[in-house]
């Protein structure tokens, strides 16, 4: 089985939950009183795609400001960005749209985007409609899904939803018109970290 | 964010540093004398040092800046009339700080009954709105409140309480310290009613303390320092006074967001472990074959652009290995013990964050990479590099120390001594000794044992019993480091143990002994803890540095 590495990157504000979306993803654990991250942190987890083995490598940034310079050292490079905001606070919604820009401006051309409105779980307290941010989602052919880390909703569809719009090296030579298969050396097994 | 460090360019020795006395081997004697030389104390290092030399502890309060000492005489009217506003202001600040105002004392008493010490910032969640309450009686109880603000008078921190509603108590602050200014002054403290209350002017930053501990000015002004030290290590020196530059009433809170706990967490160190107050390191005791074999594990990971490979384990140094002819601050490396012990954040994954070390270089950032040995331990792994882009580089070198150590079985044997302690009482010998500290002073390394004695077992384990030792150390401490009268010896006898505390040129040893022992029987089991420590000091210190 041919093994895939997928660079991606979380951005948004801080305590939207970022770390909590990986930790789910990568341990299926959650810790509410999880700290603030310092810097950015750095995870693996190898799933299986269809025929592929699909191997996440994850940088969980962190979402304070003074951090804020240090995205594009995460950013550049990855197949692709999880921008995450909470439902409950309208601000990280914002920060998410200039996220958006700031990748249009100066990511890679081909990322990924998936927006991720997490904490789904706190539904009362919601601040933002869902059907807003899936339009705006749509507006910029990104993935959207709304996620809840605690309670484990939607969190390894959100991972799945990447792997399957990432252009796999297969479609690629179908479309240009090969008639048998090659096995490629993995298209995004660039070993730096930007 | 600021230039990385790169080749560190003329590095200047800072602060009145001294070059490490690499070529003064003098011979090593066993006995204690108080004409020992340094370098030649049990702990000191057997070739060079590790850490960057600091003539004491005193130099980290001496490079203070303009600083005068308190009010000079000047003409008659003038200063009385400056210190009628002086007096204003303060009585000002201290009703504000200590005193309650008349009319509000029922309005507290209301208040009192649902006012509980609470932790505070204990998750990402909480926020402002969670903060004690700054008008309560209970905030006033806290025996040391510490502020941070900018020149323009506008908060950056505060310890208890949020910023905004003190943000008016941070103004008399500022203009208690302007004021003085205008006169070409400076404040440094004032003292009344139990409180000490201390500046300090680091510019674009004034920091104060109020404090009713029994640490003298100077202390708490090392702390003060500390406080200023780490929020460098999160900016770089370069980057605060740029931002100042550009706008002085900056709310320097947006860049510090998220690192409250760290500062909080330091606040709470310094108040627990003696590092701080020694200006020294505390070692790992380990049996020096083990921590061989952890040198050399580290030496073979190696990696063009890493500066310093660092092992600890719970604020203990394990080893450390540095780029040659590169030496690390133990100021430096008390604020990455802080670091690591402030957020569990590290305990997944691997870590990669900037961060400056205001001894080292003050202008730049280093990037650490930062991960424990394994989940379930204490070990934690620093490798320190000078480019940020080199993560992966970096990772492979802490893989290549594991597997190496793992494949020679140190990595076992050192989890096994971490596990067990290997001294006891009978093996000191001295019955009455429950606790000492021993610092090298040429070597910057310390060691603290605590000593179960059969009838008390483990005297200062908890916050409180490690905080009120601490509080009889830093008495005796400051006893013995005062600038103007210091004491050589003393020896102390209070309602729950007797102290000793003894300084020379090359060591200082506090000893805490049990209430019933005798001054005579102290002084006579002082050589023979030396003794002890002589024989186990490639146990409790770490003598030989190692380069790459």
């Amino acid at each position: 089985m041919a093994l895939r590495e997928l660079k991606v990157c979380l951005l948004g504000d801080t305590g939207v939950g970022k770390s909590s979306i990986v930790w789910r993803f990568v341990e299926d654990s959650f810790d509410p009183n999880i700290n603030p991250t310092i810097g950015a942190s750095f995870m693996t987890k190898t799933v299986q795609y269809q025929n592929e083995l699909h191997k996440f490598l994850i940088w969980d940034t962190a979402g304070q400001e003074r951090f804020r310079a240090l995205a594009p050292m995460y950013y550049r490079g990855s197949a692709a960005a999880i921008i995450v905001y909470d439902i409950t606070k309208e601000e990280t919604f914002s920060t998410l749209k200039n996220w958006v820009k700031e990748l249009r401006q100066h990511g890679p051309p081909n990322i990924v985007v998936a927006i991720a409105g997490n904490k789904c779980d706190l539904n009362d307290v919601r601040e933002v409609l869902e059907k807003d941010a899936k339009d705006y989602a749509d507006s910029i052919h990104a993935i959207f899904v709304e996620t809840s880390a605690k309670n484990a909703i939607n969190i390894n569809e959100l991972f799945i939803e990447i792997s399957r719009r990432i252009p796999s090296t297969d479609a690629n030579l179908t479309s240009a018109g090969k008639g048998f298969k090659l096995r490629r050396q993995p298209s995004a097994t660039k070993r730096s970290c930007c | 964010m600021a230039a990385d460090v790169q080749k560190k360019k003329g590095w200047e020795v800072q602060n009145g540093s001294l070059a490490p006395l690499d070529s003064l081997q003098l011979e090593r004697s066993e006995s204690p004398t108080p004409s020992m030389m340094q370098g030649s104390e049990p702990g000191a290092g057997q070739e060079g040092t590790m850490f960057v030399h600091t003539r004491s502890y005193e130099d980290l309060t001496t490079d203070e800046g303009p600083v005068s000492m308190g009010l000079k005489k000047g003409d008659g009217d003038q200063i009385e009339s400056d210190m009628e506003q002086i007096s204003k202001d303060f009585s000002e600040l201290s009703t504000k700080l200590t005193g309650i105002p008349m009319d509000m004392e029922e309005e507290l008493r209301e208040n009192d009954s649902d006012q509980q010490e609470k932790p505070r910032r204990d998750s990402v969640l909480s926020s402002g709105k969670n903060d004690e309450d700054v008008t309560t009686d209970s905030w006033r109880r806290h025996k040391k409140q510490v502020f941070v603000l900018s020149e323009a008078g506008k908060p950056v921190y505060s310890r208890y309480g949020s910023e905004e509603a003190l943000s008016s108590t941070m103004g008399v602050m500022m203009a208690l310290v302007s004021f003085l200014e205008a006169e070409k002054n400076a404040i440094k403290s004032i003292h009344a009613d139990g409180y000490k209350v201390v500046f300090m002017r680091r510019s674009p930053l004034v920091l104060v303390a109020v404090a009713r501990t029994r640490q003298s000015e100077q202390e708490i002004a090392q702390e003060l320092l500390y406080i200023y030290y780490q929020i460098l290590s999160l900016l770089t020196w370069t980057q605060l006074n740029h931002i100042f530059q550009q706008k002085q009433n900056y709310d320097l809170r947006r860049l510090l967001a998220g690192s409250e706990r760290i500062t909080d967490n330091l606040l709470d160190l310094m108040a627990q472990d003696p590092s701080f107050l020694m200006g020294a390191v505390r070692c790992l005791p380990l049996a020096a074959s083990v921590r061989d074999a952890v040198n050399a594990s580290l030496q073979q990971a190696k990696a063009k652009n890493l500066v310093f490979s660092i092992l600890i384990s719970k604020n203990q140094l394990v080893a450390l290995l540095r780029k040659k002819d590169q030496f690390l601050h133990p100021v430096d490396l008390h604020l990455l013990f802080n670091l690591i012990s402030s957020s569990t954040s590290f305990r997944e994954g691997e870590a990669w964050t900037p961060i400056c070390l205001p001894k080292f270089n003050a202008s730049g950032f280093f990037h650490a990479h930062i991960s424990y040995l394994a989940q379930e331990t204490d070990l934690c792994l620093l490798l320190v590099s000078t480019n940020r882009e080199d993560f992966f580089t970096v990772s492979e070198c802490k893989q290549k120390f594991l597997d190496r150590m793992r494949r020679r079985g140190s990595y076992q044997t050192l989890q096994e001594a971490l596990r067990t302690p290997f001294y006891s009482v009978s093996q000191v010998g001295i019955p009455e000794l429950r606790h000492f500290i021993y610092k090298s002073k040429s070597s910057r390394l310390f060691t603290r044992l605590c000593l179960p004695s059969p009838k008390i077992e483990a005297p200062y384990v908890t916050k409180e019993e490690k905080e009120r030792l601490l509080g009889l150390y830093q008495y005796l401490h400051s006893r013995t480091h005062n600038s103007s009268r210091s004491l050589k010896t003393i020896y102390y006898t209070g309602t729950n143990e007797n102290l000793l505390a003894w300084v020379t040129g090359a060591f200082e040893l506090y000893m805490c002994y049990s209430p019933l022992g005798t001054k005579a029987s102290a002084v006579s089991s002082i050589s023979k803890l030396m003794k002890w420590i002589r024989r186990e000091e490639d146990r409790l210190f770490i003598l030989t540095s190692l380069t790459y």
